[in-house]
């Protein structure tokens, strides 16, 4: 691979050598200059192949300029900095910048799996439906799994800061070229805020391209005075670097900035590495461009086949020329600047063959005078060379894409070709904006958009400087004026060529009829070729969406830049449509790949959710709680010296059941509910009759949804007859509480209630154990603690230790238990108090590893746990509760299907382990075999499962297929491979009388 | 993001402080147990896919909590109109309650 010797870039003083910048790619090491992309200096370098196709393993070169690329995709960095799949044609070079080949092994020169082109005619478009079937697909997938996807994921966490910002503005324009640049001129210099972004390095869009001239001088001294201009203007924000990746309602979008990747991972460190800005404008300006399509011929995928403009850019953006002896391969005027560019700049070997049968006499005159080869009314019909292009048949055109059969050969090491322009309209698109095909440009352009949007220059189809120059003013000046600011009086537009210098005079040629279909590539990264439309289309796939997912053209990183719109043009011609009737597939965001990290910002780490914290929170760690994360913090368990979770909790539960323990309580939920209507509107909500608690009693109460599923559980506590205290769940009380408004709101607005969460506003403590009472009784009180006095499922008010309290008997653990609230900013003294009362009966806290361990020892279950997305109140044995009660409820009328009651329902049931020592598997299935072959129906789950200390064996709960008639039963239960044995017991494993609740 | 004023709040907020709500129409039966299975399953699950035109009831989740309506076209995303349940009744043109789902919060 010899180097290329570089030329000038266009405009750039000759007198100021460009300093060199190392980088190394697949190992070795080579040299660009500063201002490169990646791909500008890998093809100074003569690196022909920088990767593979997806499919076939083909080799790839560059084949665009920009955001068009498809091959080009390359591993960056590594470690903590890896990204995969970066668009070499986007990366600027900096110094030390190590990339690698991707899809590929050894690397891209030399890729073992190259062998796969060989059995191309096997591997066809949507290949897999088709194939490894038998015996089955995971036979295959070991195979399959290492050779798919390009790059590779990161492995290390991502070392890099990420940010998000809110922005609002006048006018967002998206584009800073010749157009979009014109725009924020006047924009700006009306008073109007204006952002103006664009996702090059630097501004000037296509001028960076081109030998135009602009005031006389090279068109990127324009762009320059231009921005400098804009720079000073306190009003327009200047955003380059930054890709507008999603226009969404109300012109709300989102714009990915790359702040410090230009600075490669050294420069990047304790900086922010990309920020994602939220973009509310009152107006859009969309200046995004347009897109040149490959020309489909045969073996158009070649290494060394390139975009005309890419060319372009290459010699006259970075002083690269790619290739010594050219062709030109277009079916429209514009190419041939390439052609002429590369003239210019002294390359002798120049070739042009043009589709159209005719072609303007001062094009031909001018071709002539250059010395350039010219064959009118000639198309390629051959490349030759597979890992480099080494020359082209070409053939007379006959008309409708047809070749004559006699050809002549064109040595060549570089083809540039064309097939006409794609205006950029993706983000139009996804505003809602409606395309329409214009035939004499043969593309598609925006037609009609409901928000406030305007699309300017060659988005607009407008092609060519002056034109582009023109758009942006008057767009300047329309949205001044229509958002009250005055744009100025017009001044002199920049002198430039004449408009008619850049026509276009484009004759479609969409494939080459006349040559292999299976032989001409639409999208080089899947490896789609003309062959796959047609087969789609000969399997009766007509919509363009299905057709895209048939072969995958356009679903690569690229997402069919530069591929959709052939597709969509050959599928109109193989099926005889109009191209508006084809449509295109729906466009969606990203416009261009984001990295996710962007997208979090800095919700990562401790930061990905907020979380709620204890009032007693430093007194828990003080007894060195280990945290859990439950929304709120909260304490697992409380090691004592080594003990580890097993131990701390078994000793916990000793601690309980033998003597007396405490735990904070207060995320439990809490809903006050009153008015003369609460009882009669908890009534039609509960499962249970609420309406026949007693003032001062509590009832364990089951909350179901319309469609019969259990969604909540809690103790509902009446105080007076219009109040009552709802305990929903500490996870479910949001929603519970919404739930409520929302029928009070929508459904009974007549009713006279008034409901309030108030979780937070109580701190809790829950004094539990059989010597519970004693500690209590220590402190002053107007509530009578005495036996008989407060019993359980009953509630007080009063005063405790000097502040207001409310108390609740009711029990998680089975054993006697207080659990007292007071207002949060009382927790963590409550907390310490209780600790310093109890110490004398050997009181200490326990968390909520020991409330699990108790709770399945007494068989309570846990919605959402014990229950799933099916069980309703039937399945947990409920049928009797609601048989009692007369009234309408939620979820009564669903109860009444067949469904709800049929047999073969999962219930809940007890279990405990044959071999007392082996724990039970929670998640495990039910089936109904001891040596089961898989796949095995289900006939359950366990769904909770621990070793009982208490009764010194492995016991769980479980939903079993009609479990509540399979007492005593013994069953099979399937884990990861093995078989644990099982009985059906009651769910109550440990004191089924309750004797010590009532302690 | 739509841009959505709050009725109650009289301000416009941003989509993500609301929640959809399903069918503004549609109102919890008063007597599901008079309804047939099919009637009831229509009730829970049965909603029209409107193109164009849809009264939606929307609730400010982040601001006053309140529920109210909005008619919003399903392809623009224009926002008609936006109203309470007093400025507008939840029936059809006929003025009869139309059976159909309460929006399942949880």
């Amino acid at each position: 691979m010899k180097p290329y010797e570089r030329v000038p870039a266009f405009g750039h003083p000759t007198n100021e050598p460009r300093p060199k910048v190392r980088f190394i790619f697949d190992g070795k090491s080579y040299e660009g200059l500063e201002g490169d992309t990646l791909a500008a200096a890998l093809l100074a370098n003569g690196i022909g192949i920088v990767g593979r196709s997806f499919k076939l393993h083909r080799p790839r070169g560059i084949m665009g300029g920009g955001v068009e690329e498809t091959n080009g995709l390359l591993q960056l960095e590594s470690g903590p900095f890896d990204e995969p799949n970066v668009r070499a044609t986007m990366m600027p070079l900096y110094q030390g910048l190590k990339a690698s080949s991707q899809n590929a092994w050894p690397n891209a020169q030399h890729d073992v799996l190259g062998v796969m082109d060989r059995f191309a005619k096997l591997l066809p478009a949507s290949f897999y439906y088709k194939s490894m079937m038998w015996p089955n697909w995971h036979f295959y997938e070991r195979f399959v799994r290492p050779i798919a996807g390009l790059g590779k994921a990161p492995i290390l966490p991502d070392a890099q800061r990420y940010h998000k910002r809110n922005v609002h503005c006048d006018l967002l324009i998206v584009g800073g070229g010749p157009a979009g640049l014109s725009a924020a001129l006047v924009a700006g210099r009306a008073g109007l805020r204006v952002i103006l972004a664009d996702d090059r390095e630097q501004y000037g869009g296509s001028l960076l391209a081109e030998r135009f001239i602009i005031n006389g001088a090279p068109g990127g001294q324009w762009v320059a005075n231009t921005v400098t201009t804009l720079e000073q203007m306190p009003n327009v924000q200047l955003l380059p670097r930054t890709s507008v990746s999603g226009y969404y309602e109300n012109n709300f979008l989102a714009a990915a900035q790359r702040v410090t990747n230009h600075f490669g991972p050294q420069g990047q460190r304790g900086k922010l590495r990309e920020r994602l800005w939220r973009i509310r404008a009152q107006s859009v300006v969309l200046a995004t461009g347009a897109i040149e399509r490959p020309l489909v011929f045969s073996n158009n995928d070649r290494p060394g086949v390139m975009l005309a403009s890419a060319v372009r850019l290459y010699v006259n953006r970075f002083g690269v020329v790619p290739g010594s002896s050219v062709v030109v391969a277009t079916n429209n005027d514009e190419a041939y600047r390439t052609a002429f560019d590369l003239h210019a700049v002294g390359v002798k070997a120049l070739t042009v063959v043009d589709t159209r049968a005719s072609v303007a006499a001062e094009l031909v005159r001018d071709v002539k005078t250059k010395g350039i080869q010219h064959f009118v009314g000639y198309g390629i019909s051959d490349v030759l060379g597979a890992r480099k292009v080494r020359a082209v048949k070409i053939s007379r055109h006959l008309g409708e894409g047809t070749l004559a059969a006699t050809t002549t050969t064109v040595k060549c090491d570089l083809i540039a070709m064309s097939s006409g322009w794609s205006p950029t309209i993706h983000l139009y698109s996804q505003a809602g904006g409606t395309l329409q095909y214009k035939e004499g440009i043969g593309c598609l352009v925006p037609l009609a958009c409901a928000q406030a949007v305007r699309v300017i220059g060659a988005a607009n189809g407008r092609f060519s400087l002056p034109e582009c120059i023109e758009d942006g003013v008057d767009a300047g000046r329309a949205v001044a004026t229509e958002l009250g600011a005055k744009p100025g009086a017009p001044g002199e537009l920049p002198t430039t060529h004449a408009a008619s210098r850049e026509a276009m005079r484009i004759e479609p040629f969409w494939y080459t009829r006349s040559a292999r279909t299976d032989k001409q590539w639409l999208d080089f990264q899947y490896d789609v070729k003309v062959s796959d439309i047609e087969l789609a289309m000969r399997e009766n796939f007509v919509s363009v969406e299905h057709v895209k997912r048939y072969t995958t053209g356009g679903m690569s990183v690229d997402q069919g830049k530069s591929s959709n719109f052939n597709i969509l043009a050959i599928m109109a011609e193989l099926s005889g449509q109009p191209i508006v009737r084809v449509g295109t597939t729906r466009f969606r965001p990203p416009y261009q790949p984001v990295t996710i990290g962007a997208f979090a910002a800095n919700t990562v780490g401790e930061l990905y959710a907020p979380w709620q914290t204890l009032h007693a929170a430093s007194s828990h760690a003080g007894s060195k709680a280990h945290f859990g994360d439950y929304g709120w913090r909260r304490p697992e368990y409380y090691p004592q010296g080594q003990e580890d979770i097993i131990a701390a909790t078994r000793r916990e539960v000793f601690v309980v059941r033998n003597g007396v323990g405490m735990f904070d309580g207060s995320p439990l939920g809490k809903i006050e509910v009153r008015g003369p209507d609460a009882a009669t509107f908890l009534n039609r909500v509960y499962v249970n009759n609420l309406a026949s608690l007693k003032p001062g009693f509590a009832r364990y109460a089951m909350l179901t949804n319309d469609n019969g599923v259990l969604i909540d559980d809690g103790v509902v506590v009446r105080l007076a007859d219009d109040h009552y205290l709802v305990h929903a769940t500490s996870g479910a009380v949001g929603r519970v509480f919404l739930l409520f408004e929302e029928y009070l709101q929508c459904e009974w607005p007549g009713l006279r209630v008034h409901i309030n969460n108030v979780t937070t506003q109580w701190a809790n403590v829950t004094v539990s154990g059989p010597k519970a009472r004693l500690v209590v009784q220590k402190f002053e009180s107007d509530i009578d603690f005495s036996v008989g006095r407060f019993a359980h499922m009953h509630f007080r008010s009063g005063t405790f230790a000097g502040v207001p309290v409310r108390i609740l008997r009711a029990s998680f653990t089975g054993e006697v238990t207080y659990e007292i609230s007071v207002a949060s900013r009382y927790g963590k003294s409550l907390w310490d108090s209780i600790a310093s009362a109890g110490e004398e009966y050997g009181i200490a806290p326990y968390g909520i590893e020991a409330l699990e361990v108790m709770r399945a020892e007494k068989g309570y279950l846990h919605v959402g746990a014990d229950t799933d997305g099916n069980s309703n109140p039937l399945d947990i044995g409920w049928a009797k509760i609601i048989e009692k009660k007369t009234d309408d409820f939620i979820g009564r009328r669903s109860l009444q299907r067949c469904a709800d009651h049929a047999a073969g329902r999962l219930e809940f049931v007890g279990l405990e382990s044959l071999q007392p020592k082996t724990p039970l598997p929670v998640g495990g299935h039910f089936v109904d075999d001891a040596s089961p072959t898989i796949p095995k129906a289900s006939a359950g789950y366990v769904t909770t499962a621990c070793m009982s200390p208490m009764l010194n064996k492995a016991i769980g709960l479980g939903i079993l297929r009609d479990g509540a008639s399979r007492m005593g039963e013994v069953v099979s239960i399937y884990a990861r491979g093995k078989i644990t044995v099982a009985r059906v017991v009651p769910t109550t494993h440990f004191d089924p009388k309750g004797e010590r609740l009532n302690g | 993001m739509l841009r959505i004023p709050c009725p109650f709040c009289g301000s416009t907020r941003d989509e993500d402080e609301f929640t959809f709500g399903g069918p503004y129409d549609r109102v919890r039966p008063s007597a599901p147990g008079q309804l047939s299975d099919e009637q009831w399953a229509d009730y829970l699950f049965t909603r029209d896919n409107v193109r164009g035109r849809s009264r939606e009831r929307w609730r400010h989740t982040f601001g006053c909590r309140q529920w109210f309506g909005i008619e919003r076209d399903t392809v623009s995303h224009a926002l008609v109109r936006v109203f309470t349940f007093d400025e507008v009744s939840r029936d059809d043109e006929q003025g009869n309650r139309i059976i159909g789902g309460l929006h399942e919060a949880v």
